[in-house]
C-alpha cells in the first residue's frame, strides 16, 4: 500500500475508534458510577415500583414503562403523519409549495423542548383536559380511559412527544424517497399502475431506510426530558390508563439529580441513565436487524 | 482527592481600579439553594459596589449539589435550604457551620370552582390531604374548618413538586411534625415518595398545574405566590391560630424559634410556637468552613456575612424573603468569630 493512503486509513480509523471508545467509555462510566446501586438492588431494580429516597429504596420499573409507552404511543401518531408528510412533499406536492413546506416542518424540530413544554401546560393539557371530560361513562371503564381526567398525563406526554418527532422522521423519509430513481415510477406508470401504486412501490423499495427515518424518531422520544416532564404529571407508576399520570426515565434525573445529596440516591438515578442507555442500544440494535433481514428478501416484489 | 485545592479562589486582576488600590480583586466562588438565589445576587452585586475588589460568585444549582460541590471544596462556601445531616457534615474534610441568612416560607394554593373565601388549613388536614385521605373538597373535616366557604363535592387534586427542593424539605417537614401517619408513610427529604397526586417541575408548574386544574391543591414558595398574586389559604400554628404567611409570620416563627436555637444553627422552625407565628416557615442556610484553607477569602467571606445580617436585611422586603430576628443575628455575629480567618 502506497504511503498516503496508509495515513488516510490510519486517520480515519481513529476517528472511528474514538466513536467506540466514547459509547464504551459512556457504558463504563455509568455502571462504575452506579455500582452501589447495582450491588444493592441487581435485577430487582428493573423488576420493582417502588421509588422511596426517604426510605433509600429504588425500583425503576415505572420509568422504564412510562418511556416505553410514551415513546411507543407517540410514534404510533406521529409515523403515518410524518410519512404523510415525507410522500405529499416528495411526490404530490406542487413545486412551489415545496420549499416553504419543508421550511415549515424543519422549524418545528427547531423550537426549543422547554416551549413545547410550556406550550403543553397552557394550550394543550386544558385541550386534552377538555377531551378526558367529554368522554362517555362507558368509555371511562375501559382500562386504556380509567382513572380522574387531570389533564397532564401519559396522553399529553404521547402528544407532545408525537409533535416533536413528526420533523425528524419526515425530513429523513422524504430524503429517502428522493433516493428512489425517477426510472422506477415512470416504469409503473408504464405499466398501468395507478399514482396510489407508483408510490407504494417507490415506498416499497425505500423500506429499509424509512423504517430507520421513524427508529430516529423513537431514539429522539426515548430520550426527550423537558417537554415530557412538564405534562405527564411525574407519578412512578406502571398504568395502561392514557389519562394516568406518569413518568418517564429522562425525566427523574433532570428533577431529582441536583438534590439527590446521598450517594445510594445519586448511584440509583445513575443506575437509571444506564438503563435508558442500555434500551436505546437494544432499541437501536433491533432495528439494525429489521432493516437488515428486509435487505436480505428478493428485492424483485418491489414494483409487483 | 478531597485536598485543597485552589479551584475555589483565586486572585484576578481588576478592571474597575478598584477601591483596595492594590489592583488585586478576589473572587469567590459559591453555589446552593435555588430558594435564595435572587436575595443572594443582590447581596453580592450590593456589597461589589460597596467593596470593588471582591467578587463573589454564586451558582444556584439546587442545596443538594452547593453541598456537594462544598464537600470536594469545588467552591468556597455552599448554600442549602434544609440543614446538612451528620453523615453528611461526616463525609466533609473539615468542620462545617450553618449560618442563617434570611427566611422563607410555604403556602397552599388552590383552586375550588366557586370558592373564593380564603381557606383555613390544619397540619394534619393537610397531611391527610396529601396522603390522599381526603378525597372531596367537601369533606367535613373541611367543612368544618371553613365553615363559611360553599364547597362542592369534587375531587381533591393533589399537585406536588416532581423536582428535588428545599420547598418539598419545608412542607413535607411540617407535615411530618404534625401527622404522625405522614412521619411513618412519606418522611422528610428533598424528594420524596408521594402517595397521591400529579407532580409539576418548580414552582412555575405547581401553580400552572392548580391554577388550571379545578379542584386543585398544591404547595409553593411565599415569595412566588406573592409576585405571581396566587391566593393562598391560612394555616393553623401551635397556639391554635389560623396564620396567613407574610413576612411578620414568618419573622415571628423564627424568634419563637431563637429561645431554643442550638449553637450550630442546625433547626427546624416549622410549627414553632409562639403567637403569630407561620407553622411552614424556615432558614436558609449559607455553608461556611471553620477552618477555610484560603484565609484572605475566608476573611472575605466572614465580612461579606456581618454585612449581609445587618444592612443587607433591608434588601429583604423588595424580594418577598423575611428578615432574621434580631437574637438570631446577635448569635450569628458571635458565631462568624469561630472561623479561623488567620
Amino acid at each position: 500500500m502506497r504511503s498516503p493512503d496508509l495515513g488516510f486509513r490510519l486517520g480515519i480509523g481513529v476517528f472511528a475508534a474514538a466513536l467506540v471508545a466514547i459509547v464504551a467509555g459512556i457504558g463504563a462510566t455509568l455502571a462504575n458510577d452506579s455500582w452501589l446501586s447495582l450491588q444493592r438492588f441487581g435485577l430487582n431494580f428493573w423488576r420493582t415500583s417502588n421509588w422511596d429516597p426517604v426510605a433509600g429504596e429504588f425500583g425503576a420499573l415505572p420509568f422504564i414503562w412510562g418511556t416505553l409507552y410514551s415513546s411507543v404511543l407517540a410514534l404510533l401518531i406521529a409515523t403515518p403523519v410524518a410519512l404523510g408528510i415525507a410522500v405529499f412533499i416528495s411526490e404530490l406536492c406542487p413545486h412551489w409549495l415545496r420549499a416553504p413546506l419543508i421550511f415549515l416542518t424543519e422549524l418545528l424540530a427547531a423550537i426549543p423542548s422547554i416551549v413545547y413544554g410550556l406550550w403543553g401546560i397552557f394550550v394543550l393539557v386544558p385541550v386534552v383536559r377538555a377531551v378526558e371530560l367529554t368522554m362517555p361513562e362507558s368509555l371511562r371503564t375501559l382500562p386504556l380511559f380509567s382513572g380522574p381526567p387531570f389533564g397532564v398525563g401519559m396522553l399529553a406526554a404521547a402528544l407532545i412527544l408525537a409533535i416533536m418527532v413528526v420533523p425528524f422522521t419526515s425530513a429523513v423519509a422524504r430524503e429517502v424517497l428522493k433516493t428512489v430513481p425517477m426510472t422506477q415510477r415512470e416504469a409503473a406508470y408504464a405499466l398501468g399502475a395507478t399514482r396510489f401504486e407508483a408510490i407504494r412501490a417507490a415506498m416499497f423499495s425505500a423500506r429499509t431506510g424509512i423504517i430507520g427515518a421513524v427508529m430516529l424518531g423513537f431514539g429522539r422520544a426515548l430520550g426527550e426530558t423537558m417537554a415530557v416532564t412538564m405534562v405527564i404529571g411525574n407519578n412512578p407508576q406502571v398504568a395502561l390508563s392514557l389519562f394516568a399520570p406518569q413518568y418517564t426515565m429522562a425525566a427523574v434525573i433532570a428533577n431529582e439529580f441536583t438534590e439527590a445529596a446521598n450517594a445510594l440516591y445519586m448511584s440509583a438515578l445513575i443506575e437509571i441513565g444506564l438503563v435508558l442507555f442500555v434500551i436505546t442500544l437494544l432499541v437501536n440494535l433491533m432495528s439494525r436487524g429489521l432493516i437488515w433481514s428486509m435487505a436480505r428478501q428478493v428485492p424483485a416484489r418491489a414494483a409487483a | 482527592m478531597l485536598s485543597a485545592c485552589g479551584g475555589a479562589t483565586q486572585p484576578v486582576t481588576a478592571n474597575n481600579g478598584g477601591a483596595a488600590g492594590n489592583g488585586q480583586a478576589l473572587q469567590i466562588n459559591g453555589a446552593g439553594a435555588t430558594f435564595p438565589n435572587p436575595i443572594y445576587s443582590k447581596w453580592f452585586a450590593e456589597y461589589n459596589k460597596l467593596h470593588p475588589e471582591i467578587r463573589i460568585n454564586y451558582q444556584s444549582i439546587g442545596s443538594g449539589g452547593g453541598i456537594q460541590q462544598l464537600t470536594n471544596r469545588t467552591v468556597f462556601f455552599g448554600a442549602t435550604d434544609g440543614p446538612m445531616n451528620d453523615e453528611q457534615l461526616k463525609a466533609a474534610p473539615g468542620p462545617i457551620l450553618h449560618f442563617p441568612t434570611v427566611l422563607g416560607a410555604v403556602v397552599p394554593v388552590y383552586n375550588i370552582p366557586g370558592v373564593t373565601d380564603e381557606l383555613k388549613f390544619t397540619g394534619p388536614v393537610l397531611a391527610d390531604i396529601y396522603l390522599g385521605k381526603i378525597k372531596k373538597w367537601n369533606d367535613p373535616v373541611l367543612a368544618k374548618l371553613n365553615p363559611g366557604a360553599k364547597l362542592p363535592a369534587t375531587d381533591v387534586t393533589v399537585v406536588h413538586r416532581s423536582d428535588g427542593s428545599g420547598t418539598t424539605y419545608i412542607f413535607v417537614d411540617f407535615l411530618s411534625k404534625v401527622s404522625p401517619d405522614f412521619k411513618s408513610q412519606v418522611g422528610v427529604n428533598t424528594s420524596v415518595k408521594w402517595p397521591a397526586g400529579v407532580g409539576g417541575k418548580g414552582n412555575e408548574g405547581v401553580a400552572g398545574l392548580v391554577t388550571q386544574t379545578p379542584g386543585s391543591i398544591g404547595y409553593v414558595e411565599l415569595i412566588y405566590a406573592l409576585q405571581n398574586k396566587i391566593a393562598f389559604g391560612s394555616v393553623q400554628n401551635t397556639a391554635g391560630e389560623f396564620v396567613k404567611a407574610s413576612d411578620d409570620a414568618v419573622t415571628k416563627a423564627a424568634d419563637a424559634a431563637a429561645a431554643t436555637i442550638p449553637p450550630d444553627f442546625r433547626v427546624s422552625i416549622t410549627n414553632a410556637p409562639g403567637a403569630g407565628a407561620y407553622p411552614i416557615s424556615s432558614f436558609t442556610w449559607i455553608l461556611l468552613y471553620e477552618n477555610p484553607t484560603d484565609k484572605a477569602s475566608g476573611k472575605a467571606i466572614v465580612d461579606f456575612m456581618q454585612w449581609a445580617l445587618t444592612d443587607g436585611q433591608k434588601y429583604c422586603a423588595d424580594l418577598g424573603y423575611a428578615p432574621l430576628p434580631a437574637n438570631v443575628v446577635m448569635l450569628e455575629q458571635a458565631a462568624l468569630g469561630k472561623i479561623k480567618v488567620s
